[in-house]
Parts: C-alpha cells; structure tokens; sequence
C-alpha cells in the first residue's frame, strides 16, 4: 500500500505533495500543542513501537501477509493530531531508510495513510467509543483506516493510469478487505489488553453533542469507499451510470484539458471516463475526512 | 537488517559522503523528477541513469552489488504490474513501472547510504520541514533498534508458548495472546518514552531541542549542485534528442 | 561541615495512594560515597529522584543549600547528576557528542562551549574515540560511560547513579568502579552490587518499605540485613 516512486502520473503525485505538505504542517502546529512539549520522545518511541510491531507478519491467504499498519491505534492512543506526526515520521523514514514507498510519492502516501486512513479511523472511535459499543466502534475504526488507505491508493493508480484490470481490482479490494478485518482484529486486542493493563495510555473518547456531523462523516467515507470501490471494480456498470446521469461527460472535459498534455494524452477516453468517475469518488472521501477533520480540530478546540 | 547495513554505509570516508545533506537531498529531488517526468526513451534513458547511479556508487566507496541489490526491494510489487501491463498490451509502461520505482529507490538509496539519517534530518530542517516532525523522526530512528530487539523477543516467547502465528487468524485464544503481547511491548515503550523524558529533563531540557552547529553550504556543494543538474538534464536530454 | 545533601522527614505517595517513601533522613557529605541498599520496589529509586526535583514530595529536600522547588529545578539538576539504570533511554540523541553537550547546551553554554565541555568530558572517562558513532553501535560498559561524561559535562557536585553495574560483565563491572574511584564528586550509589558498594562506599543505608532501617559501614550493614549471598556461596563451596 506504499506506493513507490514511478506510478503515479506528475500532476498526481504533484497536487498530493502540494496537498500534504501544509496538511502536516498543521497537524505538527496542533500536536504541539496539545501534547507537553516533552512530547517529541513519546511520539518518536510510539512510532518506534508501530514500526517493530509492522515487523511481526500475520500470514492472510496464498502467500500474502498482512502487518498492523496501526494508524487507528495510535489516534486512539495519542490523539488524531499527534497520530497524524508519527505517522507521517513512520512513512518518512520507510521511504527513505527502507526505500518503502517512493519520495515524490511521499504525499500520496501521506494522505492515505497518515491522515485520510488515521482520520478514518478515529472517528468511530470518537463518536462510539465511551459507549455499549466500544469494542465495535474500535474494529471498525481499524477495518475503516486500512480500508479508506487501500482504496485512496488504488484510485490514485487507476488515475494515474497503471493499468488496472477489474479481476486485478476485485483481487486487490479482496486483500484489503481481510486486511482491514486483521486491522481491526489486532486493534481490537492491543485495546483490550491496554484497556485491562494500562487504561491511562488511552484517549478518552468524548461524548458530547454536534455528533450529527461526524455521523455524515462515517457514513459518507463508508458510501464513498465502497462507491469508488464498485466503481474501480466494475467500471463498465459504473460507465453506463454516469453515462446516463452525465456526470462522465464532465468529468471528462475537465480532465482533458489540463491533463492532456501528460501521460495521459496518450490513453483513450474511454478510460477517461471510468477515471471520471474514480475521481468523483475520490472527492468525496476527501470531503468528507476533511469535514470530519475540520469538526473535530474545532470540537477540540472549543 | 536493512538499516543497520545503511546506517554503516552512510558513516563512510569519500568526497559524495562529506557533501552537505542539503545538497545531496537537492540532486536526489533532480534526479527523481527528471525521472518520474520522463515519458519517452525509457530503456536508453533508464539504462543511462543506471550507469550515472552506479559510478556515483563506486565513487563513493559503496559495495555496487550489495547497493544494487538491495534496491531491488521494489521489485517483486512492480513484477505484478508490469506482468499486468504485458498482458494489456503496454510494453512502453511496463519499461517505464520497472526502470521507474527501481531507480528512484536506488536513488534514494544512495542518498542515505551516504548520509547518516540524522544529518539528512537536520538538512531538511534548514530546508524548512518542520522541527517538530523531524525530531519525531530522530528519536524514532534511534529507538527504531531498541524496540525491535524487544519485540523479537516477545515474538520467540510468543511461538515457545503457543505454536507459530500461523494459525493465529483462526485461533481466538492465539490471537488474544499476540494482542496482549503488541499492548505489552506497547507498554514497554510507553515506559521508555517516560525514562527518556526524565533523563532529558534530569539534564535540564526546558522544552526546546538546542543543538550544535551544522556544516554550511560551501563551495564544493554548490559546484555539486550544478554538476549533477547538469548530468541528469543533460543525460535526459541527449537521450531524447538521440532517439 | 554543611551536608551536600540534606534529607529531612521525605514522604511520597503515588497517585493510587500506595506510600513509596514514609519519612526519610538522609544526609551526605562532601567526598563521600554512600551506598543505598534495599529489596526491590522498598523505595530507593524513588528517593534518588527526589534527589534533583524528578519528583517533588513532603518534607525537605536540601542541595548545596538549595531546597528543592518548582522555581530551583534548574540549579539543582546542575548540582546533582542522575545517571540512570538504563543507558539507552538516557543516551537519546543521535551520535555520542551530540548526546554529551545536550547538558551544556542545557545550561546556556553556546555551541562551541558545549562542543568542547562534550570532549572533555568525553576525554575524562576514555570515550573520546566514539564521540561521532550512534550510541546503539556501543556496548553496555561503553554506554554507561558515555552515560557518565553526559553529567560530567554539567559540572556537578554530586553524582547518582542508579544501578550502574547491572547488564555489564566482570571486567567491565571492574572498570566502572575503577573510573567512579577516581571521580573527586560525592556519589550515591543505588545498588544491589554489593561488591561494589564495598570497593567504593564509605557508608550504606538500608531502605526497608519507604523507609531508613538502618546505616553504618557496608560490611555492617549488609551483615545486619543478611544483604549477601551467603547461602549460595556455602553451595558453591559444597560442590568443591
């Protein structure tokens, strides 16, 4: 889920660097703030932690192996801000210690994973977590924060035009899927160990009104993950779709010309189509994460 | 492991080693965007850059093969896609997926191999990266060794008592046991986080890291600067025009 | 003579309640070396931290005339220098000499003096020739050392050091106590190395459940708690 440099077409991997950079910026200005200034070894050694934990591989199916990614835990632990550093340090240092994931890439794989994959994965946890449903809300927080990376990832190479066939997606979308339920799963038990052992490393998750917006958030990254999903997966019904609606045929001229003169210029339209489309969903999740985020800098600030 | 090989690596002796982080963070940026940007030519262009990547790694002392190789972590991820591409009828793209992701990480590579990572750290500070995140990423590097040595040996006591991981999806009571033993090294390193934070403050840390003074930018890292844009636009260039 | 240190009626309790420290006294004097003995979790590493305002609780607590306060944390940590059980978290910077003049730096020096206090220092417990490797490339003996020219480097009047021959091996056991000899500073030494409390202590106190239970020479405390190995040397000489 590291993409590495090479894949992803200039103005993708441009407007993510573009798009992260400030995102980080905030999120180190915001942890600062909110954690002691004595903070920086914490956040180092919690990294440290996740990145040895990444060490240790639970075998999934024919050969492929899944790791905890641990974007959820760490919100859960330390706050989305902090979360968001941390992470943000741990890709850094595996691009360019383990060559895992590419530099110029390094703000797609920001975003995916760092912020839009964290972001996912708080919000379940900071609307059910002090409830009845703590323990779901926490597997869900992981399931959701694999998920929503995977699938941020696959779009931006479907939009960068690597190609991507429906068996490849749907074989793709199948791994993630047990992935984000081995997430959860191993979320779920470091939680519940912390929970009985050590509950004050743990966040409380608040309670308290304006929840309606962060409800929309989940429901939206749950509808526009799956939608861009069904549409990665099975372009030719999600083409017939937009086709009908229309919406492809704008897509496609917004795509056509600032982009054309990329790599893109040499793919046909039908593909531009079923990008369209990608895109859509793509934004969606964007908007979404970034009014869930937007909500609760401000819950927190308040 | 991986980063102990290059953490020995970045502390040699050779003229590429004694350059200015900043400068060599600048040229690997060239290098990877006249890369990343370049859409004809691929197997010339790729081949040229090898070469340019190569005598950069002999000049500064790096065993060739062991460098070469262990680039090719890349590798196996880009395998499937360029069997994708084949398969689809893009031979161009899937030259350019393989040439690409391979070397751009033994571009960065060699960045790292020849600067020790908490001076390339330092060098992205001056070069405006937030203090913050970098410090974050120190202490993570230098604990990076620490904490994995402790989670190895949570992972044999693991398998002494129950059997390998394999079966561990499947196996509630397995599974519970590899959650309690990641929340008990997650506990560790909470402590080690603690145990630093009163050696800093035993030390006097008042909540800004000081440090001593850096290397600057001299002459010869401009006219490293300079010398690598021109090779890789040129290299580009010529190729280009060539073809 | 003033004691150094000044120890008066100490009490802390933790936030669950329990009672770490149940009225201490303590003193020392300059040039001494005092050994501080005890069973695990009786109270002694929680009273050394209360040593440099590591933790702050009831009664008084006296360095070089300074009592220990919020507002007189800075002048005590450069007065009392901590070295810690474990090395690694207290060597957390990259590279030895970065890690060495983090103290000086602490104390206003600007880089060029903490540079040079880092050497010295460095210089004085025989780890010059490391100063620009990664402390993770050093051996547990190297380590403490490092550790030890770190408060070197601060000029202190006293040191602490809190188990300092646990994970070393014999010789390198031997060359700690020979380099801690010849410091000139008033120590304390928390230990279980009883060895080592007798090459260098003049003086032992024994901590029972937060509290003092008894002081005197090494020889007579440790004979007065049975704080030896006796029972395992008669085994070993049973097998000869």
């Amino acid at each position: 889920m590291h993409i590495p440099d090479g894949y992803l077409a200039t103005p993708v991997w441009a407007t993510l660097d573009v798009a992260a950079a400030p995102a980080v910026g905030y999120l180190a200005r915001r942890a600062q703030k909110g954690l002691e200034q004595s903070s920086v070894p914490l956040l180092g050694v919690m990294g440290a932690f996740v990145f040895a934990a990444q060490m240790i591989n639970f075998p999934v199916a024919a050969g492929t192996s899944s790791h905890l990614v641990g974007a959820a835990l760490l919100a859960y632990a330390l706050g989305p801000a902090a979360a968001g550093v941390v992470l943000t340090a741990i890709l850094a240092v595996q691009a360019l210690v383990f060559q895992d994931g590419g530099i110029l890439a390094l703000g797609a794989n920001v975003i995916n994973m760092a912020i839009a994959g964290m972001l996912a994965g708080y919000l379940p946890y900071w609307l059910l977590g002090a409830g009845r449903w703590r323990r779901q809300a926490i597997f869900l927080g992981g399931f959701l924060s694999l998920l929503t990376s995977g699938v941020l990832a696959m779009g931006e190479l479907i939009l960068s035009g690597v190609p991507m066939p429906g068996v490849v997606i749907r074989f793709s979308l199948g791994v993630f899927l047990v992935s984000a339920v081995l997430e959860g799963a191993i979320t779920l038990a470091i939680m519940q160990a912390l929970t009985a052992i050590h509950p004050e490393l743990l966040r409380q998750p608040q309670s308290d009104g304006r929840r309606a917006l962060g409800w929309i958030g989940v429901g939206a990254i749950i509808l526009a993950v799956a939608g861009v999903a069904m549409a990665s997966a099975y372009p030719d019904g999600i083409e017939r779709l937009a086709d009908a609606t229309g919406i492809a045929s704008h897509a496609t001229t917004l795509l056509r010309t600032p982009l054309a003169d990329y790599q893109l210029g040499t793919l046909g339209s039908a593909w531009l189509r079923k990008a369209g489309a990608g895109l859509a969903g793509i934004s969606l999740i964007y908007g979404a994460l970034l009014v869930g985020g937007k909500w609760l800098a401000r819950k927190r600030g308040a | 492991m991986h980063h102990v090989v290059l953490d020995r690596w970045s502390r040699g002796e050779s003229a590429l080693h004694r350059r200015d982080a900043r400068a060599k963070t600048i040229v690997v940026l060239i290098f990877l965007i006249a890369l990343a940007t370049a859409q004809r030519a691929f197997l010339p262009l790729s081949l040229c850059y090898l070469g340019i990547l190569a005598a950069t790694i002999v000049a500064a002392g790096l065993p060739l093969g062991a460098a070469l190789k262990r680039a090719a972590v890349v590798l196996p991820f880009t395998a499937v896609f360029v069997a994708i591409s084949l398969a689809a009828g893009e031979p161009m793209r899937a030259a350019a997926l393989v040439g690409k992701s391979y070397l751009s990480a033994l571009a960065v590579l060699v960045l790292v191999s020849t600067t020790p990572l908490p001076e390339l750290l330092r060098g992205l500070e001056r070069m405006g990266v937030p203090r913050y995140l970098l410090m974050v990423a120190q202490f993570l590097y230098r604990y990076l060794f620490v904490i994995s040595e402790e989670a190895q040996h949570m992972r044999a006591a693991l398998q002494t008592k129950s059997g390998t991981l394999r079966r561990a999806l499947w196996d509630r009571g397995k599974f519970a046991a590899a959650g309690g033993a990641l929340g008990v090294l997650f506990a560790r390193s909470y402590a080690h986080a603690e145990g630093i934070h009163q050696a800093m403050l035993a030390r006097g840390f008042r909540g800004h890291f000081l440090t001593l003074s850096g290397r600057s930018f001299g002459r010869a890292d401009v006219f490293f600067v300079a010398a690598a844009l021109v090779i890789v636009a040129g290299a580009r260039a010529a190729v280009e025009a060539w073809i | 003579m003033q004691p150094l240190v000044e120890v008066r009626d100490l009490r802390y309790r933790y936030d669950d309640g329990t009672v770490a420290l149940d009225g201490v006294d303590f003193q020392l004097f300059a040039g001494e070396t005092v050994a501080v003995l005890g069973a695990n979790g009786s109270g002694k590493t929680t009273f050394v931290l209360h040593l440099n305002g590591l933790l702050l609780g009831q009664g008084s607590v006296t360095v070089c005339g300074v009592p220990v306060q919020p507002a007189t944390l800075a002048q005590v940590r450069q007065k009392v220098g901590l070295v810690f059980q474990d090395s690694d978290n207290q060597l957390f910077m990259p590279t030895v000499l970065e890690d060495v003049a983090f103290g000086p730096l602490n104390l206003g020096l600007d880089a060029e003096q903490a540079r040079t206090r880092a050497l010295d220092a460095l210089g004085a417990v025989g780890m010059a020739h490391v100063s620009a490797k990664a402390p993770y490339h050093l051996s547990a003996g190297e380590k403490k050392r490092v550790a030890i020219a770190g408060i070197l480097a601060m000029n202190p009047e006293i040191l602490v050091l809190d188990e300092p021959t646990t994970f070393l091996d014999p010789p390198g056991q031997n060359a700690l106590v020979e380099l801690l000899d010849e410091l000139p500073q008033a120590k304390i030494l928390v230990t279980h190395d009883v060895d080592c409390a007798r090459a260098l202590a003049s003086r032992a106190v024994f901590f029972e459940k937060g509290k003092i239970a008894g002081e005197g020479s090494v020889p007579e405390v440790v004979a007065r708690f049975s704080w030896d190995r006796t029972s395992l040397h008669r085994q070993a000489s049973s097998r000869l």
